[in-house]
């Protein structure tokens, strides 16, 4: 789940990290307020969860505060990649010296959190890798062991950084790294982190990625930032559609019937489970046909929520038809798909034979599941039809 | 033969007194020689039975119960707690540990990893079904009831991994369908982080003598595709590779946690492109993987 800069800001504060004065504004007038405490030049940043920001015009300079407001105004009106900015944060110009990169991220193939960093701050970290590597150093550590300084300092050390900067970035980036453990992130990234003119250090753009898996137990943390647990912070926002889906597999707590995503075709996609619903997906448009929305099905839901899917799915603007396909199941039962998906057509006063182009889902009760369905004529397949067949019928009808 | 498991392993089930569990329990009761689940483990059920295999409040009194080591442990407790029982096996010298368990935060996966690393255990999944040998055992919900699972996997020469426990089975059965068997089908699981990937699983088949070929299936994000092309396997393989379509939807998470579109690296056009020049065949279609399995093991294996 990604984070604002104002939240990500706040959050590398807390852990002890000192960030240039800035405040976090809704309305131009509050930016105003926010540049005249400062008081000295700002850079008014829009608060969106996309990149490419100042190509965008999302980030301006003011001299004045009157001129931090007119900024404000005219960002907080600016959609950036179809976001609107949440706010903007209103920060303050400082006097830096030099501009370092310190990140951390986990690294999947040696499964451990990676330190990384560069004394070339500023710019994309995986620009600087490419094209000065020796800039850029990293150090895995252990997720068993508490972090320990001299972990931070060696990496600091690796790109030649010494003297005073050395020691007073060393508690700076051990502050990350430990943030990073308790705060269950996957990606905290202070760039640039700045060397003022006096030598000290400041955080100047924070970027934090929370893990979604870990929402539950830094619920006081997003408590505390304000995040609501509606949202979803993906790349992109859900639709009513979506958020639909969600209520559906909200119903009841038996199995999953939802993880809806929006299409724009005219094909009504009832699939399983997670690698089926992906391969699926692919052959029904290799086949030509187009999709109206992605799901998924799996773990056995109750005929209640296979419905639901299924009602949505049928009453979307544009759908004509639904197909209802899964892999292989092993613990969802067949029957109850079935009777889920029938139930749905039979209630919205539709003819499940018409409705349903094809039903493949073998597996567990597939002989219980296909007797109902051929009560009802609707067309079903066991496993002697592939998936990659199965969606060329559901196209083709 | 098989990799990580045979007709003697045996394991606990932790968690066994949920629903799932249950259900899981009679499954590996029942399919092939019929598993040896020497306990289970739910804190504060001592005395109970499930299927007939008695409940312990904790591993240790498992592992005294049955008065020798325990090979194997399938983990099915809640996300919360999964962490602790991984430890508990680990600690008391279980060296195989699989987590069926979903929604893991990565943090716990990789503290998991690296407490089995120091430990010398490995761990499958989470988010996996576990590890079937056809016709011997089944260590989790793999396949489902026995009956499903005998018809879907038959013993045979081809090694499977995938990233998704249903594509396992679907994979396994268009094997079967067509007359090859399979030596151990293992579903790995599609976490970002999980205990033991394709190019860590690949050494176990190249060693294992009735394996002479892999299929894999694969999916957007990640770098274990890359690490596979890395590893270069010794071993035919042929890989499936889902989720196409995320290419053009970078940032968005389909299908399982670990996947998502986030650099250049992780997209399936790239991952199938690493892996051809590794010399591993892509199959375009489940229905394709048994011929190009044939064509690269060549003849001696009966349709």
């Amino acid at each position: 789940m990604r984070l604002f800069e104002y939240e990500s800001r706040q959050i590398v504060q807390k852990a002890g990290i000192p960030v240039s004065a800035h405040g976090f504004a809704t309305t131009a007038a509050e930016a105003r307020r926010i540049a005249e405490e400062i008081g000295a030049p700002t850079v008014i940043k829009s608060q969106v969860l996309t990149g490419g920001r100042m190509k965008a015009g999302g980030v301006k300079f003011a001299d004045t505060p009157a001129e931090a407001e007119a900024h404000a105004e005219t960002i907080l009106a600016l959609e950036i990649g179809s976001h609107k900015p949440r706010g903007v944060l209103v920060d303050s110009r400082v006097a830096v010296r030099q501009e370092y990169y310190a990140g951390v991220t986990w690294d999947g193939t040696r499964k451990r959190p990676v330190l990384i960093f560069s004394d070339m701050g500023g710019i994309d970290i995986e620009e600087i890798a490419e094209t000065h590597p020796d800039h850029v150093a990293r150090a895995h550590f252990s997720t068993l062991r508490p972090f320990s300084d001299f972990e931070a300092k060696q990496v600091i050390a690796a790109v030649g950084v010494s003297g005073r900067a050395l020691t007073r970035l060393t508690p700076i980036l051990a502050r990350l790294a430990r943030l990073f453990r308790e705060r269950d992130m996957v990606l905290a990234e202070i760039n640039p982190l700045a060397e003022l003119d006096d030598g000290t250090f400041v955080a100047v753009d924070a970027h934090m990625d929370m893990e979604n898996e870990a929402r539950p137990r830094q619920q006081a943390l997003l408590r505390e930032l304000g995040v609501g647990e509606e949202e979803t912070r993906q790349a992109r926002e859900p639709t009513p559609f979506e958020l639909a889906g969600e209520e559906v597999d909200a119903m009841d707590h038996r199995g999953v019937a939802g993880n809806v995503t929006e299409f724009d075709g005219d094909l009504g996609l009832v699939i399983g489970a997670g690698g089926g619903s992906l391969t699926l997906f692919d052959a029904v448009r290799a086949h030509g046909g187009r999709p109206a929305n992605y799901c998924e099905i799996g773990g056995n839901p109750s005929v209640a929520k296979a419905c639901g899917l299924a009602k949505l799915v049928l009453q979307k603007p544009g759908v004509d038809k639904i197909a209802v396909m899964m892999s292989i199941v092993s613990n969802t039962r067949v029957d109850i798909v079935a009777r889920g998906v029938i139930k749905a057509c039979v209630e919205l006063g539709y003819d499940p034979a018409e409705k349903i182009t094809i039903f493949r889902i073998p597996g567990a009760w597939e002989e219980e599941g296909f007797k109902i369905l051929e009560r009802y004529g609707v067309p079903y397949a066991d496993r002697s039809v592939s998936l990659d067949e199965a969606a060329r019928r559901a196209v083709a009808a | 033969m098989s990799i990580l498991i045979d007709a003697d392993t045996t394991f606990i089930v932790q968690g066994i007194t949920g629903r799932e569990a249950v259900n899981l329990t009679r499954e590996c009761l029942d399919y092939g020689a019929g598993a040896r689940i020497v306990g289970g483990v739910t804190p504060g059920r001592l005395g109970r039975e499930v299927h007939g295999v008695p409940v312990f409040d904790t591993v240790v009194q498992a592992v005294a119960h049955h008065g020798a080591p325990i090979d194997g442990a399938v983990v099915t407790v809640p996300p919360a707690f999964t962490k602790d029982a991984v430890f508990e096996a680990i600690v008391n010298a279980i060296r195989l540990v699989v987590i069926v368990t979903e929604r893991i935060p990565r943090a716990d996966v990789a503290e998991m990893v690296e407490l089995a690393d120091a430990h010398g255990a490995r761990i499958i999944g989470p988010n996996c079904l576990g590890i079937i040998v056809p016709g011997v055992i089944k260590m989790g919900g793999i396949g489902g009831p026995a009956r499903n699972a005998r018809q879907a996997y038959s013993p045979g020469p081809v090694g499977v991994i995938s990233r998704s426990g249903g594509m396992t089975t679907e994979m396994s059965s268009t094997l079967t369908a067509s007359g090859l068997g399979q030596s151990t089908a293992v579903s790995i699981g599609g976490d970002a982080i999980i205990g033991s990937t394709y190019a860590e699983l690949m050494p176990l088949f190249e060693a294992d003598e009735a394996t002479r070929a892999i299929v894999i299936y694969t999916e957007p994000g990640g770098r274990m595709e890359a690490q596979l092309a890395e590893y270069g396997p010794r071993l035919p393989v042929v890989a499936f590779m889902a989720g196409r379509f995320m290419d053009e939807m970078p940032g968005m998470s389909f299908g399982h946690a670990g996947t998502i579109v986030e650099g250049k690296e992780d997209t399936a056009t790239e991952k199938i492109a690493r892996l051809q020049e590794a010399g591993i065949t892509i199959a375009e279609r489940i229905e394709d993987i048994p011929d190009l399995v044939r064509e690269r093991i060549g003849g001696g294996v009966a349709a």
